[in-house]
């Protein structure tokens, strides 16, 4: 009996899908630091609060209060009078890894660039850790970051989210728990790219019916892999309820063959369930209408549309399904689906109840500086008239993209009790003069500016134009 | 009565819509940098018929149609926009409304006589959206292909003027590790090339490989009275471009730069004046692998003169946000003033981009430190006109601001 009820056991294990989920699973691990006490600055917290002459502190990796509360006699003080907190910075949409400097061709892993439907392939798979991006962007205050597979696809694959710490190998800079993305993408990339080939799709009615055929597949996918559980789940309780002796749990694994495991459904069927965040490239107004139809049609949700230089246009009914617009400050007109961007996009998203407006980067100049865009943003809105302080505008950068990547339960504010993840910086931090001076990460200091053994280097970058003029 | 009104618009349509200004201006209470390095100073300015008429502490107001308070905010020359394809590029992808460059013609390797001007259209949404900005003039380019020589640009004024080119002819040469995959797949051949072509340039020989004929007439003329801007990143490429320069007596300008302030004596000594990115700091090439944020602040140590530019057309806007990091990053102020003002103007032969008497007065009044990610442009007065301060975009913005659609957005007419 026991031989037949750990049998069993083993099987649900290894063949629920969830269980493949911890494939490449996160080997990071934050190192133990000494408490920190930041005492008298100026704070952003995330939350939409703005405290001044604050203290913070920081132990076991943890936040462990903001305001006032008491502090271990050996931690560390530290004077922020004039300086200014906020959380690590969280970029959604970044390339870095996939499309690392030097941006040679064989550098180029970000875009599986050979079929539209690619659910099956994974970002961090592309990930060279060396890219020198990631240190520029910790130097930028970057804490968090999703790196996402390219929008050639309609199906693009699975993004990852990274905690922003120099590692050999992506699997030592894994957000710990972060659910995977799934990147897709709307309008004219796809389209340009499989239509030049003569392929399908070559027009956007094409996208559309590739993701709905797509769609359709995996549900059929999730519903055998339901079919299989519940049988196997209805044997495991019949089992439990009359103390058997485990056979009918062996014979409903013998009676039930388990799906074929396929990696492209996989990826889709947790998008369907909800495990796995959908991660939607679209520019155009009416298109992300389309795709909130098409949600709605199979089932699932669509966490957050980028780059959406035209959500401006759709900002209620973006925030009456609670999708978020991970955005830039500024970028338009390179292609005609991004020729009605306008400076207030982010402002006007964030302006409905239940708006979830983003700075995102997708770019490794622009997440350096993920503070300046939101500035930009910020300053953009209230000239408009719309009224958004500082503390508002912190949230583009830091709560609301932990929200979007599913993390915002553990990090992206300055609450008790979340990841000491926290960047100090010269002066306000929406400027252009802005500079951060130390980036914790899980209370661990990773980056100090002018100090450079706390100025982490890729190996890429060691040992060039020696013996150039310094 | 009737044959008045009749001349007056005859005379106002020959003018043109960029010089009916008949008013004056009064602007009060200025923070003006004049446009060189020298910091700014509290004063009035009185703009008659398009130019400044004087400058001042508490300049009466009489004679003045319009008082414009500053209230003091600070004062500037239009900016500087970067080398640009704007005018030229209305939508990037959308290749049929695209002019800056030369393609899939190869009548002859190098066509120094393809001049982007011809292509201007100062209708371009871009122009406006630039602009309101407050931009006030760019180096048009011919952008990078697969050639050596990409062709000839200029200044052009952003204000909505047909013909408002500027100043010298600028032909754009590449020389980095792009551009060069047809050609010889080497930088040593691009400098082969032009070895070559200048070679045929000081010979009276008729019979020509390289070269049109008009090709070299242009280079003729661009070498007596333009400039050559010289696209590299490398400072081994640098230093070609500056040897190359002297060699053949030509007015250099390096663009790219990266790796500039690895050389940046050589250059001070030349006196060859570099075009960079100040956001460049990542090694984004084996052309790069020096690139940094301080590179705008040793240059101008060392003596050389710096300029801006973005790397974009449509945004470039974002230009004083690159300015800005470059003082961040340790270039005193007042000189990234200079780079964004009169600067360009100096080097590309443009009229003086300065706030003093005589000038045209091309100015803005920003709401803040104009270098600054939280301040914009409040006011653009070009050639004395102030600007409605409407584009595109501030059309979108007005039809999409009020909550109640109404009928329908399509009905709100800004």
């Amino acid at each position: 009996m026991l031989k037949y009820l750990s049998m069993a056991a083993l099987v649900c294990l290894t063949l629920t899908e969830r269980a493949h989920a911890e494939a490449f699973p996160s080997t990071y691990n934050a190192p133990t630091a000494t408490p920190i006490l930041l005492t008298n600055a100026t704070v952003l917290d995330g939350t939409g609060k703005r405290l001044d002459n604050a203290d913070i502190y920081l132990a076991n990796g943890e936040i462990s209060w903001v305001g006032t509360g008491d502090s271990h006699p050996d931690a560390t003080v530290i004077d922020a009078t004039g300086l200014w907190i906020t959380p690590g910075l969280i970029d959604v949409h970044s390339h870095l890894g996939v499309y690392p400097s030097p941006g040679v061709a064989a550098h180029s892993d970000g875009n599986e660039a050979t079929a539209p439907v690619t659910a099956e392939v994974w970002a961090e798979h592309s990930i060279w850790p060396q890219d020198p991006g990631f240190t520029r962007a910790l130097a930028g205050g970057v804490t968090a970051m999703q790196i996402l597979p390219g929008s050639a696809n309609l199906f693009g694959g699975r993004g990852v989210t990274l905690k922003n710490v120099p590692s050999l190998s992506y699997q030592g800079m894994k957000f710990p728990g972060a659910p995977h993305g799934l990147k897709m993408a709307c309008g004219e990339n796809p389209k340009r790219v499989y239509g030049n080939r003569d392929q399908s799709p070559s027009t956007r009615m094409g996208n559309v019916a590739a993701y709905r055929s797509t769609w359709i597949r995996a549900q059929r996918y999730q519903a055998d892999w339901d079919r299989y559980n519940q049988a196997i789940a209805d044997a495991n309780s019949a089992e439990s309820s009359d103390g058997g002796d485990g056979a009918s749990v062996a014979d409903a694994l013998l009676t039930n063959t388990p799906p074929r495991r396929d990696l492209e459904l996989e990826t889709l069927a947790g998008a369907l369930r909800g495990d796995i965040l959908v991660h939607m490239h679209c520019y155009r107004a009416d298109e992300m209408l389309t795709i909130l139809d098409m949600a709605k049609e199979f089932g699932y949700r669509v966490g957050t549309f980028h780059h959406g230089v035209e959500a401006y246009k759709v900002a209620d009914e973006l925030a009456e399904n609670g999708v978020c617009g991970a955005l830039w400050a500024d970028w338009w007109g390179f292609k005609i689906e991004a020729y009605d961007g306008i400076q207030e996009n982010i402002a006007l998203v964030d302006r409905p109840d239940g708006g979830c407006a983003i700075v995102h980067s997708d770019s490794d100049e622009g997440i350096q500086r993920l503070n300046q865009e939101a500035a930009k943003a910020m300053t953009r809105g209230n000239r408009a008239g719309l009224d958004i302080p500082l503390e508002r505008a912190i949230r583009w950068i830091t709560a609301n993209a932990a929200k979007s990547l599913g993390i915002d339960g553990v990090t992206g504010t300055l609450e008790a009790g979340k990841m000491a993840d926290v960047v100090v910086w010269n002066q306000n931090p929406l400027s252009v003069y802005a500079k951060p001076l130390r980036v914790y990460i899980d209370g661990a200091l990773r980056f100090e500016r002018n100090n450079p053994e706390l100025s982490p280097e890729s190996d890429f970058e060691l040992g060039q134009l020696l013996g150039a003029a310094q | 009565m009737r044959l008045l009104s009749v001349l007056l618009t005859c005379q106002m349509l020959l003018w043109g819509p960029a010089s009916v200004h008949a008013e004056s201006y009064l602007i009060k209470d200025a923070n003006v940098f004049a446009g060189d390095d020298s910091p700014a100073v509290r004063q009035d300015i009185l703009i008659v018929d398009g130019r400044i008429e004087s400058l001042g502490t508490d300049l009466a107001g009489s004679e003045a149609q319009t008082v414009i308070d500053a209230a003091g905010r600070p004062l500037t020359p239009a900016f500087f926009a970067g080398i640009t394809a704007a005018g030229l590029s209305e939508i990037g992808m959308v290749y049929e409304a695209v002019d800056s460059r030369l393609s899939g013609l190869y009548t002859g390797l190098i066509h120094p006589e393809f001049d982007v001007r011809r292509a201007y259209n100062p209708h371009s949404s871009v122009v406006p959206i630039t602009r309101i900005e407050g931009y006030g003039y760019t180096l048009l380019m011919a952008a990078p292909g697969d050639r050596t020589i990409s062709g000839q640009g200029s200044l052009v004024r952003l204000d909505g003027g047909y013909d408002s080119f500027e100043g010298d002819d600028v032909l754009f040469v590449n020389v980095d590790g792009y551009s060069g995959n047809r050609l010889g797949s080497s930088r040593a051949a691009h400098w082969m090339l032009l070895e070559s072509v200048f070679a045929e340039l000081s010979t009276d020989d008729d019979d020509l490989t390289l070269i049109t004929p008009r090709g070299k007439d242009t280079l003729h003329a661009v070498r007596r009275n333009g400039l050559f801007i010289f696209r590299a990143n490398r400072a081994s490429d640098i230093l070609q471009a500056v040897a190359f320069g002297e060699a053949h007596k030509l007015r250099t300008v390096i663009s790219g730069g990266q790796e500039a302030w690895m050389v940046r004596d050589a250059l001070a000594e030349a006196g060859v004046p570099v075009v960079i990115n100040a956001l460049d700091n990542l090694p984004g090439s084996f052309d790069g692998l020096g690139a940094r944020l301080d590179n705008a602040a040793l240059l101008h140590e060392a003596g050389v003169t710096v300029l801006f530019t973005s790397g974009e057309t449509h945004n470039a806007r974002k230009l004083r946000q690159v300015a800005g990091n470059a003082v961040a990053n340790g270039l005193p102020y007042e000189a990234a003033i200079e780079a964004m003002t009169s600067l360009p103007a100096e080097i590309f032969g443009g009229t003086p981009k300065m706030i003093a008497p005589g000038l045209a007065a091309d100015l803005v009044i920003w709401s803040g430190d104009p270098l600054e990610v939280t301040s914009a442009a409040d006011h653009v007065i070009l050639s004395g006109n102030p600007d409605p301060m409407r584009s595109r975009q501030t059309e979108l913005l007005q039809r999409y601001l009020p909550e109640d659609a109404g009928m329908g957005r399509a009905y709100i007419k800004p």
